[in-house]
């Protein structure tokens, strides 16, 4: 499976709000390695853009150069306008997946520390919370502990938040209340720049920016991201001999339930493998979920 | 390969650490050549429920129903490797902890290698592999010997999405091959491709059955609007909110939401919520 040649097009157009945080061919080499690989994203105010791609794609090395951690080696990186500096840092707030908390403090006390470090005021802590405020963070259950950290990155009132897997490891219910506070945020009038690996999430994103081997392979809202992808779906009633004669054939097969879904716009190839099998199987096409469009748009490599 | 019909799990299964109650009254059954997802966030009782289907925990209650432990494929979370062993080292060491003769191990580990990609990284040491590369060597591990039921434990958590897809292949050819395959995980589109969900919260069973049954089962009616709803529980879903409205009434300005399985299981969490308060 080949991934398109060029980045798929982006919602035309400068957008309105004011711009918080900008790439313009962002350019970033270690020794050999082209980490990131002319690289163009602007998030704005008062919308949610989600930074989607595998391991290796570059998501770390963008987010740090946007930061201002790391210098781009070609094309430009700026915040609120000019490049990354201490002053741009102190109208950021992040939370990195690990959180950054001091687990052998308290909720207050990490708190504390960081109103003092940005000179803000103390962020109020509202509902369960505030009843944790006294509580070790170590000993706090996972949600709230992310929960704690989305309240002290938000206690000096960023205009740009950047959040790196905030739903890691908690269930739907704490994921829809962390997603409350984001898009409350968003609605407030800052910009939010989120990382996930959780590709269900994606629809949460006002707009989406998919990297792959350091650069955009896609870019623009969910639906026009996945477009007009399909993927071939197979309903047979061996589905076991089916899934086996597909992997075997190197396709990118997936079980969902006991219907096998191959994604891509070859429906045709899939009839042939299993017809050359001697597997009873209708093949259709429907249209492909975006994990699906993801896995064509990464040119998935299989196993050789 | 296990024999057609055959099933494997639990009956009112309760598990205790000292004092702390895991799990309590938890029924799971898993099928021969199916894959069972079980979700449920930090603290639920997931881990506990594979590691008492594992044998490596003794239930305070119930019964469980597992295979002979040489029949058994168990991925802990966090991965089972060793780090300071190379890939070929720790395929060949848990395979004859499995009873795998030399020829046995050869045949199979060659192809397993090929079809994790980490036919390149055989010499390489384990501690040196990618998060995702790292679970695709602990599955191999599990599978090797071909286990009539394989426990996997949050195999996807912080693993890209092109890993997992790698790893649900995977599974996906296990139970292809007859085995029965129990997975943990957070994400509900993942259970969704699960033949049976298993939803738990606080140590029960939340919700129970295949994804469609699990949706359907959604009392009362769940609605979407452009802005939060006055007076029910509500939560976003991108730009729009969603709201669970009890008596079936749709609210002013509301209309019916298609339901999927994360809707049903937020559902189930606020009911569950308001009984823990009540």
């Amino acid at each position: 499976m080949t991934p398109p040649e060029g980045p798929r097009e982006v919602s035309g157009g400068a957008p309105a709000a004011p711009e918080l945080a900008a790439a313009q061919g962002a350019t970033r080499r270690f020794g050999e390695l082209l980490a990131v690989d002319g690289v163009d994203l602007a998030v704005a105010a008062g919308e949610v853009v989600g930074l989607i791609g595998a391991n290796g794609s570059g998501k770390t090395t963008l987010i740090r150069m946007l930061l201002g951690l790391l210098d781009p080696t070609a094309g430009r990186v700026r915040l609120f306008g000019e490049p990354p500096s201490r002053q741009t840092r102190a109208r950021l707030g992040y939370v990195p997946q690990s959180l950054g908390l001091y687990d052998d403090l308290t909720v207050a006390e990490n708190m504390a520390f960081s109103a003092a470090a940005y000179g803000s005021q103390q962020a109020v802590l509202e509902g369960e919370l505030a009843g944790a405020r006294d509580v070790l963070v170590r000993e706090l259950p996972l949600g709230l502990r992310r929960r704690a950290a989305f309240a002290i990155a938000l206690g000096h009132h960023p205009d740009l938040l950047v959040l790196d897997e905030p739903t890691s490891g908690v269930d739907p219910l704490q994921r829809a209340r962390l997603w409350e506070t984001i898009r409350a945020t968003a609605e407030h009038g800052a910009g939010v720049l989120v990382t996930t690996h959780h590709l269900g999430e994606a629809e949460q994103c006002d707009r989406l920016v998919v990297l792959a081997a350091g650069r955009v392979v896609a870019a623009g809202s969910l639906p026009e991201i996945v477009g007009d992808t399909t993927a071939a779906e197979v309903r047979t009633p061996i589905w076991e001999a089916a899934f086996t004669a597909l992997d075997l054939a190197r396709l990118p097969v997936s079980l969902v339930g006991r219907t096998l879904r191959v994604p891509g716009n070859d429906a045709a190839a899939v009839a042939r493998v299993l017809a050359d099998a001697g597997i009873p199987a209708e093949v259709g096409s429907v249209p492909a979920s975006f994990e699906e469009t993801f896995v064509v748009l990464a040119g998935e490599p299989r196993a050789d | 390969m296990s024999p057609e019909g055959t099933s494997w799990g639990c009956r009112r299964l309760g598990v205790r650490y000292g004092a702390t109650v895991a799990l309590e009254e938890v029924s799971f059954e898993v099928a021969a050549g199916t894959v069972a997802a079980v979700v449920g966030g930090d603290g639920a009782g997931k881990t506990s429920l594979l590691r008492a289907l594992a044998g490596t925990v003794r239930p305070a209650a119930g019964t469980v129903r597992r295979p002979d432990e040489r029949r058994l494929g168990y991925v802990s979370a966090g991965p089972g490797i060793w780090t300071d062993l190379t890939v070929d080292e720790n395929l060949s060491f848990s395979g004859r902890a499995y009873g795998l003769s030399a020829g046995e191990l050869d045949r199979r580990v060659g192809g397993l290698l090929e079809r994790t990609g980490l036919a390149g990284a055989r010499d390489r040491l384990a501690g040196r592999l990618s998060g995702g590369m790292r679970q695709k060597l602990a599955l191999a591990m599990a599978v090797a010997h071909e286990p009539d039921l394989l426990i996997l434990d949050e195999p996807t958590t912080g693993v890209d999405p092109v890993s997992r897809a790698e790893l649900w292949r995977l599974l996906a050819a296990s139970a292809a091959g007859g085995a029965a395959v129990v997975v943990a995980t957070t994400y509900l589109d993942e259970a969704e491709r699960a033949a049976t969900v298993l939803v738990l919260d606080r140590g029960r069973s939340l919700l129970a059955g295949t994804p469609d049954e699990v949706v359907a089962a959604t009392p009362g009616l769940v609605v979407d609007a452009a802005t939060r709803p006055d007076g029910i529980p509500s939560w976003r879903r991108g730009a729009r909110w969603r709201a669970w409205s009890p008596d079936g009434s749709t609210p002013p300005g509301t209309g019916l939401a298609t339901l999927d399985l994360e809707d049903a299981v937020i559902v189930a969490q606020l009911r569950e919520d308001q009984r823990w308060a009540a």
